[in-house]
């Protein structure tokens, strides 16, 4: 149909631009907010010049990642002398485009009418409604994590096929520390799915919209509170983070995987990190956030707990969700540069043992006593 | 197991179960971070400044220690001319060769004749060792605490000549105290 044609490309395009966009602005976010943590200006040379005037834009160094791009698109492309320079050229996307199509399963914003959001359009959309979601997919959950894990692959690829010692422990490194917090964040969204009794993104999305004990937003993060810690330090882990960035600690091996990378192909792969941080924002939110809900509001509009009601039109409803799933990605995202600026690295055993001895255990506790807890719910 | 014995030092850190769980030191941690990075930010967004580094070179810091080699200065007579005699002893000394200096006559002032027409010292290449200050025997150049603009986009704008060396002119020198009454060039005219 012409009409879901039109409503998804218009979805995609707002993803790909809210992606890009994330991921240029937190590199200037991680320059500035580590800054101001340890009492340091930050970035704020890079300016624009008005054409033809003396007059520069500066905007808080809002610039310097624009700079970072420019400056990294120009760079000398240097190759080395690899064995396999197929696997080598193709790394970098296998890491960079997974990490834009989770996005695509993600519910951004509840559901949308365009024929009430463009009254004169009404004739051509009808009474069509469509969830702010580019592909609704059953799978959603299990969506996510397979192509989380393709990221491992394009770091692998990287190291293996660049015929260099450092960037062949990095991808050793990546490959095991990668698949370790793969499990753990696979076991800590299980609680979730016994409790929602679904893996679909949208449904999970919906069933954070009511109040628990009635005045918490009923919110992933009050049911599963322990699941919630236990995502954020595994999604970083898999981000390759500081405190967990051991495929590229570059006081030990340089910059681990993408050592012989130069050029726009090094900056896919910090592309892709920064984007990450987007969508580890963008899926803690989904799941444990309540993604685009805010507590009391519904689509009608907010109901306060004391009775009062405030009704909204459709199009404010739809602008607010937008906008407070991105609030809430921002803050996520905020918070995991809050971590990396502010943990030391580990040691390398120390990041498995951490994995395995630590969150593996503790996911499966959690795990556990949800499960008996659900059981005790359901049973009569 | 270990797979070497450790040598056990009297001041091993321990850690206690609070710290072994690790969660809640985490937590403190960046309790401290982001307690700094609110206190800032309120700062910053209250348009006072909440940081303790400078916008350098638009801003400097204010406290450099007064025995900082900063900036060359040339220092003068009473009159405003430079105490400098062109003698050459501190671009001989300068390890970086730097100074430049061209000598001039001046048969009206007998007791110092020679004097530079030209000093100019390139920053590009100072090292800020102070031997050139060490080897002057008029005292006539010193290295104020301050430091000189050095952000520059070509090297060639790095060097710096009498007139920005001439500028400064502090009112009581405590290193060399000048006899009072009158200027030399008074003194001259009185003749
Ligand atoms: S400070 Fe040292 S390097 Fe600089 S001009 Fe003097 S003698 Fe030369
Ligand atoms: S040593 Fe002193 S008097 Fe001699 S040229 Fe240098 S500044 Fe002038």
């Amino acid at each position: 149909m012409i009409q879901d044609l039109v409503v998804y490309v218009a979805y995609i395009v707002y993803a790909i631009a809210v992606l890009m966009t994330f991921g240029t602005l937190l590199t200037w976010v991680e320059r500035k907010q580590s800054a101001v943590m340890q009492d340091r200006i930050g970035a704020n040379r890079a300016y624009v010049r008005l054409p033809f005037t003396q007059i520069k834009l500066i905007w808080l160094g809002l610039f310097h990642g624009i700079a970072d791009g420019l400056k990294l698109m120009t760079k000398e492309d240097w190759r080395p002398k690899t064995y396999d320079w197929y696997a080598y050229a193709v790394a970098p996307w296998v890491c960079f485009v997974p990490v834009l199509l989770v996005f695509a399963v993600i519910p951004f914003g509840g559901l949308m009418v365009p024929a009430k959001l463009f009254p004169s359009l009404a004739g051509f959309f009808g009474d069509r409604a469509y969830p702010m979601q580019i592909a609704r997919l059953d799978a959603g959950i299990l969506i996510v994590f397979a192509f989380g894990g393709m990221t491992i692959i394009g770091a692998m690829l990287a190291g293996w096929s660049s015929y260099n010692k450092f960037s062949m422990l990095g991808a050793l490194r990546a490959g095991s520390q990668m698949i370790s917090y793969e499990l753990v964040m696979g076991l800590t969204v299980l609680g979730l799915i016994l409790i929602y009794g679904t893996v679909d993104l949208t449904t999970i999305v919906q069933e954070q919209s009511g109040t628990l004990l009635g005045f918490l937003p009923a919110w992933g993060v009050f049911h599963q509170p322990f699941a919630a810690t236990l995502f954020m330090a595994a999604a970083i882990a898999e981000n390759k983070r500081i405190p967990f960035d051991l495929p590229e600690a570059e006081s030990e091996l340089i910059s681990g995987f993408y050592t012989e990378y130069s050029a726009m192909k090094m900056g896919l792969f910090m592309f892709a990190e920064f984007i990450e941080i987007a969508i580890i924002g963008a899926l803690f939110t989904t799941l444990f956030l309540g993604g685009c809900n805010l507590p009391y509001m519904s689509d009608a509009g907010f109901a306060f707990p004391g009775g009062s009601v405030l009704p909204m039109s459709h199009g404010a409803v739809v602008v607010t969700q937008l906008v407070v799933f991105l609030a809430k990605v921002m803050l996520i995202c905020s918070f995991q540069i809050l971590i990396r600026w502010s943990l030391p690295r580990f040691r390398y055993d120390q990041v498995l043992k951490f994995a395995w001895k630590f969150m593996f255990p503790l996911a499966l506790m959690n795990l556990v006593v949800t499960a008996v807890l659900a059981w005790m719910a359901t049973s009569p | 197991m270990k797979p070497y014995p450790r040598k056990v030092y009297w001041n091993e850190p321990t850690m206690g179960w609070w710290e072994r769980a690790y969660l809640f030191e985490i937590l403190r941690g960046l309790g401290i971070t982001s307690a700094v990075f609110l206190r800032n930010m309120w700062k910053w967004v209250t348009f006072r400044k909440g940081a303790l580094t400078t916008y350098y070179p638009e801003e400097t810091r204010w406290d450099y220690a007064p025995a900082n080699r900063g900036k060359h200065v040339l220092t003068q007579r009473p009159d405003g001319r430079p105490q400098c005699v062109a003698c050459n002893m501190c671009a001989t000394v300068c390890p970086a060769k730097v100074i430049e200096i061209d000598a001039g006559f001046d048969p009206a002032d007998a007791a110092h004749p020679k004097f530079p027409i030209r000093f100019e010292i390139d920053y590009s290449r100072c090292v800020f060792c102070g031997l050139c200050v060490e080897a002057c025997p008029e005292d006539a150049i010193r290295m104020a605490k301050e430091v000189p603009g050095l952000p520059r986009y070509d090297r060639g704008q790095m060097w710096i000549g009498m007139e920005e060396l001439l500028t400064w002119n502090p009112q009581k020198d405590v290193a060399k105290p000048y006899p009072t009454g009158g200027t030399r060039a008074e003194k001259r005219g009185s003749h």
